[in-house]
């Protein structure tokens, strides 16, 4: 292919000329702003798109690799490349955006062409944390990608949304600046920047990090990325974030942004620490468990329909966290699975918590009841994205949640059993949220007359309800590339200890079970 | 001894500086028009720094200065700032109704000054430099004489800059006792155990922490910063700071005795300084007084590659390299940074500079988006946000004290960071996501006057490109023959 060469870089800089583009409207352009906004978003889905025929079905490592020096000293390079899992992060982000674009066509007024320009911004960031392979370029993205989403939370959010920009920005930037200190401890100890040359560095050399090192650094990335998942008890920033935070705001926080936390511990953590993750994975999984049920119990007593799904996203969120830190082949792809479907589904409920919010400007479920009644065509649509949620079969939540739970119960019944218990709740705070939302009488008077969904929002709810079901029945399309390269993480995080041959107990029978038992098995 | 041609000119910056001062103070009676007089001093700054080119490194008049990179990277640096100082000072002497001459020739002559003191290789002659630039930085702080803070300012800024040389001076008399010299490279030689020398080393190191705002010498900064005219407080932070910084890294590497015992001492000045500044910073009201609080806290960030500097030279084979890197780019990204965002500072100020508080940068977003984005990238470098100059700064400083096992220093330094995080987003919170109260002053600007738009160009195309592509600036900083003696 020949655009391959540089699929990547453009793929990442593309919605930053659309923003140029953009600068060049005039401000109270509104509606050609939105339609330009959209186009380059729309283009952008596709241009990635194509990435989906460079990355080979079953292929280990990195594809489209682009390799380019930047900086002599320290060597850091610009190396970008993807695999299975960056793959769909990367899709999954160009997907949400235009949807964004769309949600925000009634929801924003002032300050229309900043709006989308800090989007499209936003979108470069992330996009470019998911495809860096140098841990320097990585950390540049990760930390350019706050600026635009404090400003998207901070100027167009709603009451409090300075107060949650800030703490957003500063959370964040606690646990970057302790990657930042770790990444530069790793290149004091490997002399490299780079990513696959550290890691084939320290599976050759696994005496060249002692215990304690090994454990601090993994805790220095392990901080940054837990903030960001958020895993318990580093949660608090988030609920204040998706309240306060526009409608796209919140689709593109919960959607992806969250899924950098996780990437980040699948791409990093595991790979370069294993015996450290090894070490720290019970602690980490209860802590994941308590954060799935903790989420779930706080959704239930919600009175705020956008803070019930923003909780929803710390009780999903640990469960692909569990996943992850179960080192099971069938619980990673899982996990992986589950940050796609939970950034559709997701993405999906605060776009309708949008729609109402766009027609009533409250999120408060006590304001509305027997909303089926004046909007049948919304009120369908919502339970559809509820079951996709709660992980209905056949919808994509249920793929994830099922292949975590598998997995983990190989590993350890315990976890898997107290994290189903997660499964329930979520049924329980959807349904009931649900319930009192859109059946009953219609007890405001203001809620009588309200407009059913207009044709624009019915698409992207379309959009996104095709997506929903094409992910739970077609399920193998993702499972087969992401496979391949959740089999390399799961290989490079064996334990440096577990071949000392001291232990033959426990884990090595788990893991040959999880052969047995591969995920590409199971989901088909 | 009888100086020679190639020593002359090994000072030439420093003689070109010198005249085009003295010349601007004998134009001022004929010369009216102040934009000539601004065009006279910038090219004074210009061609003093241009001269550099002239010079063959290596020491002169008898080892009195050194001419290395290292010198010439912070002649550069200084004449940078003096050349932008006086282009940003142009609009605000006019609207303040200022003389101009004077202070630029004031300001070539405090340049002057620091220039002594980023090539002297010997006490005295620092000496000469310390009081060259500090003298006519006590006149600059109270320019503005009809204003009582400024008046305020000079009188603080004289009274304990004079303390502080006096230690200065002491400190070498008290060397000179232990060693017999004044003269750095022949001290290095000297006994490190001597009690005498470590006693003289410590006066020197109170002596210039007081000019470089480490903690606890820095109390005369927030006040000298916030009374002094904002362009001089622009070269206040910038230059004076740089050149110390210069003769400080300069001391320290030669002497080996210091580089002992100042260790520790470093260690603790940048751990008090970096705390002091940014928890000093979080309560201000005043955006002027509180970018004088973040250099404190920038100090204190420029000590912690000078604690890198002894385990890298003596424990490991790469030497002290990267930590000097860090200390040189670190200042040359901050000046360039501070100066940018003083300029803005003085020209949102207005008339008599009444509009510094937080609620005057109220909306600044909408009334000036030029200004408030050239703002925010000041304020992201600052805070060490990537593709910019600060970033890239830090990550070297970061980089220099894990190299040197200093993670307890790394690690502090982190929390400051994250403490900073917090004011310099509140200025980017009001001016963005705040509506400016009340009714607008009718003599606020609508925008940045042309020069001061020029400057604020300048710094920021520097910021990012220091950010985005540091590889040229490595390269000087880096080199192995830094300081071309050794």
């Amino acid at each position: 292919m020949e655009l391959s060469g540089h699929l990547l870089s453009v793929v990442i800089f593309f919605p930053a000329l659309g923003a140029l583009a953009l600068l060049f409207l005039r401000g109270d352009d509104a509606l050609w702003i939105r339609r330009l906004a959209f186009v380059v978003s729309v283009a952008e889905f596709l241009l990635s798109l194509i990435m989906l025929r460079g990355v080979a079905i079953g292929a280990h490592g990195y594809s489209l690799v682009e390799y380019k020096p930047w900086i002599n000293s320290p060597p850091i390079n610009y190396h970008l490349g993807v695999d299975g899992i960056s793959l769909f992060l990367v899709i999954l982000t160009t997907f949400l955006t235009p949807l964004c674009v769309m949600a925000s066509w009634k929801g924003i007024h002032h300050r229309i062409k900043e709006f989308h320009v800090m989007l499209l911004l936003l979108e470069v960031g992330i996009i470019g944390v998911f495809l860096s392979l140098d841990l320097f370029l990585f950390f540049l993205f990760w930390e350019v990608m706050l600026i635009p989403m404090a400003f998207l939370i901070g100027i167009w959010g709603h009451d409090r949304r300075i107060y949650a920009a800030v703490k957003f920005f500063i959370y964040t930037m606690f646990g970057s600046a302790f990657m930042l200190i770790g990444i530069l401890w790793l290149y004091n100890l490997t002399t490299s920047l780079d990513l696959p040359t550290i890691q084939a560095y320290l599976q050759s050399n696994p005496a060249a990090l002692s215990h304690r090192t090994e454990m601090l650094l993994f805790l220095s990335f392990f901080l940054a990325f837990a903030i960001k998942v958020p895993l318990f008890p580093l949660h608090t920033w988030l609920p204040d974030a998706h309240v306060e935070a526009p409608t796209a705001g919140s689709i593109i926080l919960a959607g992806v942004l969250l899924k950098m936390g996780t990437y980040g511990m699948i791409r990093f953590c595991l790979p370069l620490f294993p015996d450290a993750a090894h070490r720290a994975a019970p602690a980490v999984a209860v802590l994941a468990i308590i954060g799935i049920i903790y989420g779930a119990l706080v959704a239930l007593v919600q009175p705020n329909l956008k803070k019930l799904v923003a909780y929803s996203s710390v009780s999903h969120l640990g469960f692909v966290v569990l996943g992850i830190f179960t080192f099971n082949a069938i619980s990673m792809q899982g996990a992986v699975y589950q940050m796609l479907a939970h950034g559709i589904s997701t993405g999906a409920l605060f776009f309708l918590t949008g729609i109402i919010f766009d027609r009533r400007h409250t999120y408060e479920i006590s304001e509305y009841g027997g909303l089926s009644t004046p909007m049948p065509k919304y009120a369908a649509f919502f339970l559809f994205v509820a079951l996709a949620s709660m992980g209905l079969p056949m919808l994509n939540g249920f793929v994830g949640e099922f292949l975590i739970l598998l997995g983990t119960y190989q590993v350890h019944w315990t976890w898997a059993s107290w994290a189903a218990l997660g499964v329930i709740l979520s049924a329980c705070y959807l349904l009931w949220a649900y319930q009192r939302v859109f059946f009953g009488e219609v007890t405001h008077t203001k809620n009588k007359e309200l407009p059913d969904t207009d044709s624009r929002e019915l698409w992207g709810l379309l959009a996104f309800a095709v997506v929903i079901l094409w992910m739970g029945i077609g399920s193998p399309f993702f499972t087969h590339r992401i496979a391949a390269p959740v089999d390399t993480v799961i290989e490079q995080t064996k334990p440096h200890f577990a071949e000392e041959a001291a232990r033959p107990a426990a884990r090595p029978a788990v893991r040959s079970t999880s052969v047995v038992f591969d995920g590409r098995v199971v989901s088909r | 001894m009888v100086p020679q041609a190639a020593d002359i000119v090994r000072v030439l910056p420093e003689i070109i500086w010198c005249v085009f001062g003295v010349l601007l103070m004998l134009l001022q009676p004929y010369v009216k028009n102040r934009q000539v007089l601004t065009f006279f001093g910038m090219l004074g700054a210009a061609l003093g720094t241009l001269s550099t080119f002239l010079g063959h490194m290596g020491s002169g008049f008898s080892g009195l200065i050194q001419f290395d990179i290292f010198s010439l990277f912070f002649h550069w640096l200084l004449g940078l700032v003096a050349f932008l100082v006086i282009l940003a000072a142009d609009s605000y002497l006019e609207r303040e109704n200022l003389p101009a001459a004077e202070f630029f020739a004031l300001i070539l002559f405090a340049t002057a000054g620091m220039g002594v003191l980023a090539s002297a290789q010997e006490l005295l002659t620092a000496f000469i430099g310390l009081e060259m630039s500090s003298i006519a930085s006590y006149v600059l702080a109270g320019y503005r004489r009809d204003s009582v803070k400024s008046s305020e300012s000079a009188v603080k800024y004289f009274l304990l800059g004079s303390f502080a040389t006096a230690f200065f001076l002491y400190g070498i008399a008290l060397v000179y006792g232990a060693t017999g010299s004044t003269n750095l490279v022949r001290i290095a030689d000297a006994d490190p155990g001597s009690n005498l020398l470590r006693l003289g080393l410590a006066l020197i190191l109170v002596g210039l922490g007081f000019k470089v705002a480490a903690a606890p010498f820095q109390v005369w900064t927030p006040d000298v910063y916030e009374g002094a005219p904002t362009p001089v407080t622009a070269l206040f932070a910038a230059g004076p700071k740089a050149a110390t910084f210069a003769l400080l890294l300069r001391i320290f590497t030669t002497i080996h005795a210091a580089t002992e015992f100042w260790f520790w001492a470093f260690w603790i000045l940048a751990v008090v300084t970096m705390f002091v500044g940014n928890l000093g910073a979080i309560v201000q009201t005043s955006v002027k007084r509180m970018l004088a609080y973040s250099s404190i806290a920038h100090a204190g960030y420029t000590l912690v590659a000078f604690a890198a500097v002894r385990f890298l030279s003596t424990n490991s084979e790469i030497g002290p390299w990267p930590a000097y890197a860090a200390v040189l780019f670190y200042l040359l990204g901050y000046s360039l940074v501070k100066v940018g965002a003083f300029t803005i500072v003085s020209e949102i100020g207005g008339q008599g500079e009444r509009h510094l508080t937080m609620d005057d940068f109220a909306g600044l977003g909408t009334r000036q988006p030029f200004a408030a984005a050239a703002m925010t990238v000041f304020l992201l470098s600052l805070l060490g946000m990537p593709i910019t100059a600060g970033f890239f700064g830090k990550f070297y400083v970061f980089k220099a004290a894990i190299g040197s096992k200093l993670i307890w220093l790394a690690v502090l330094m982190t929390i400051n960071s994250v403490i900073a995080a917090y004011y310099y987003l509140r200025v980017i919170v009001v001016m963005y996501m705040r509506e400016h109260k009340g009714e607008m002053p009718a003599d606020t600007a609508l925008s940045l006057s042309p020069t001061a738009a020029m400057v604020v160009v300048v710094a920021v195309a520097a910021t990012i490109y220091l950010g985005l592509f540091p590889n040229h600036i490595l390269g000087i900083v880096l080199s192995q023959n830094l300081f071309a003696s050794r």
